[in-house]
């Protein structure tokens, strides 16, 4: 048996990626499998942990609630895609190393995602509004103190 | 609303899936199966993307066993623990015609696919219907309302979702569509029972009327869950109007969690006319609408403390809105 493939064009990370893909493989593992952009992770698969966040459009949707055909003409965000022209890592990103906002890491990539998107619409956030930001994403080693820390001071840092 | 079920949850991996001439793998699934099966979680699907409503009701029509896919926030993990599994999903998130806030003169009209976050941050559409901002805070995350439409939690029919809640409590009207014509149902009549609605499978919700309240008029949502974003245990919407006294000209409340649809207490709502909406009026209608309820119990809350909260809660939302009104 084999199944019906549709041709997708996706914009990720600034780079035009053309694919053949079946109308059920979900927006995750198109990127993970496909494209072996694996900073993007696999939680849940079923839109609990928010590990699996990306830019859709540039803003953050769960990629495992999105099957590869819906991004078909749309742009993509990764957490590949946040760092700097040179390679280094983000004011963000960065700022996460400074205040221990990880640890196992497993959330990280969807807590940047979801945290860049928030500096992108608000560069001023307040406390309340970070952690309604990272609302819907799931951290089990950090406790989240250190994570509204990190985009605090990546917010600080950006003035 | 999810039932995390390990044996569902497991299902897609591997033991079902057939190989395919796709170049996507993952390994664990190759290994169980001894082929290179894709990393799929949905069952096989047909897959359209609609250009327009009328081509989305046509591909409804002709393909019995289609569903509408709009944001997708509780459609795909259905279909990824296959409880769900449509032969074809006919995709209508393109469709720019269904994504629009009118605002009229004693209602707005709100296009079925217009996303939840755009709703969130209307400032226009927060002041004439404040009671749709409120009950948006309390719907998922902001990942999910990015994608999330009105149209398609109300389609979905969750007996404790927010928007459904609101819409049943402000007397929302749903215009229906197929290739055979369009009709408008009330929310009374368009919610049927749990996860069900009274549309046809061959219908597409098109958009929906909410009425606007004018003059002094106050809302208020509020609702226990057992971490913010989740579906509710308990939730609880007032919206009322007032004279230039305080005293109450119209109001309206209602309940999710509690029952098969969202509840609305019309009856027990308009012996809050007349009245200063003072706390014994409005704790004699929070007791009254939750005696009428019938909920029932599960890991997370029995009868009892739910009806409990129906009571507290229909309480706290109309004192709320009464402040907010005067």
């Amino acid at each position: 048996m084999s199944e019906k493939l549709h041709p997708v064009t996706i914009e990720v990370n600034g780079v035009r990626r053309e694919a053949q893909v079946p109308a059920r493989l979900s927006l995750v593992d198109f990127l993970r499998d496909e494209l072996r952009l694996t900073g993007t992770h696999v939680g849940c698969e079923h839109g609990i942990c928010g590990a699996c966040s990306v830019m859709l459009d540039g803003e953050p949707v769960r990629s495992c609630l999105m099957y590869t055909v819906q991004a078909d003409g749309h742009k993509l965000t990764t957490v590949e895609g946040l760092v700097q022209a040179d390679g280094s890592l983000s004011v963000l990103q960065d700022s996460f190393c400074e205040t221990h906002g990880l640890q196992c890491g497993y959330c990280t990539s969807g807590m940047l995602i979801a945290a860049q998107a928030l500096l992108n619409a608000n560069p001023d956030p307040s406390e309340a509004q970070i952690r309604e930001a990272i609302g819907g994403n799931l951290c089990r080693c950090t406790g989240y103190q250190q994570i509204v820390e990190a985009v605090r001071l990546a917010a600080e840092r950006m003035k | 609303m999810i039932d995390e079920n390990p044996a569902l949850v497991g299902a897609g991996k591997g033991a079902h899936a057939a190989p395919l001439p796709c170049v996507s793998f993952r390994l664990l699934a190759s290994f169980h199966s001894g082929t290179h099966a894709p990393a799929v979680k949905s069952a096989p699907f047909e897959y359209a993307r609609a250009g327009s409503l009328a081509e989305a009701c046509e591909l409804l029509a002709r393909h019995g066993d289609a569903k509408l896919i709009a944001g997708g926030q509780s459609l795909v993990p259905m279909m990824a623990m296959r409880l769900v599994r449509p032969a074809f999903l006919v995709d209508i998130n393109e469709i720019a015609a269904l994504k629009f806030v009118k605002p009229e003169k004693d209602s707005v009209r709100i296009g079925a696919c217009t996303r939840q976050c755009t709703l969130e941050r209307d400032e226009a559409l927060a002041a004439k219907l404040p009671l749709l901002r409120q009950a948006l805070a309390w719907v998922g995350h902001a990942q999910t309302r990015n994608r999330g439409t009105v149209g398609g939690s109300l389609a979905h029919a969750d007996p404790s979702a927010e928007l459904p809640l609101a819409a049943q409590v402000l007397g929302a009207k749903m215009v229906l569509r197929s290739s055979k014509g369009s009709r408008t149902l009330e929310a009374g009549k368009f919610f049927s029972g749990p996860m069900a609605t009274a549309m046809r499978a061959d219908e597409c919700l098109q958009e929906i009327h909410w009425p606007a309240w004018n003059g002094r008029t106050g809302s208020a949502f509020t609702e226990i869950a057992i971490r913010h974003g989740d579906f509710a245990m308990v939730a609880a919407c007032a919206q009322v109007s007032v004279d230039a006294d305080g005293r109450c000209t119209r109001a309206a409340f209602g309940l999710g969690g509690v029952a098969g649809t969202p509840l609305a207490f019309p009856k027990i709502a308009a012996r809050l006319a007349g009245t200063k909406l003072e706390d014994a009026a409005i704790d004699a209608a929070a007791a009254g609408a939750a005696a009428e309820t019938d909920p029932g119990s599960d890991l997370h809350a029995t009868r009892e403390y739910r009806r409990h909260l129906a009571r507290v809660l229909a309480g706290r939302a109309l004192r709320e809105a009464r402040e907010r009104a005067s």
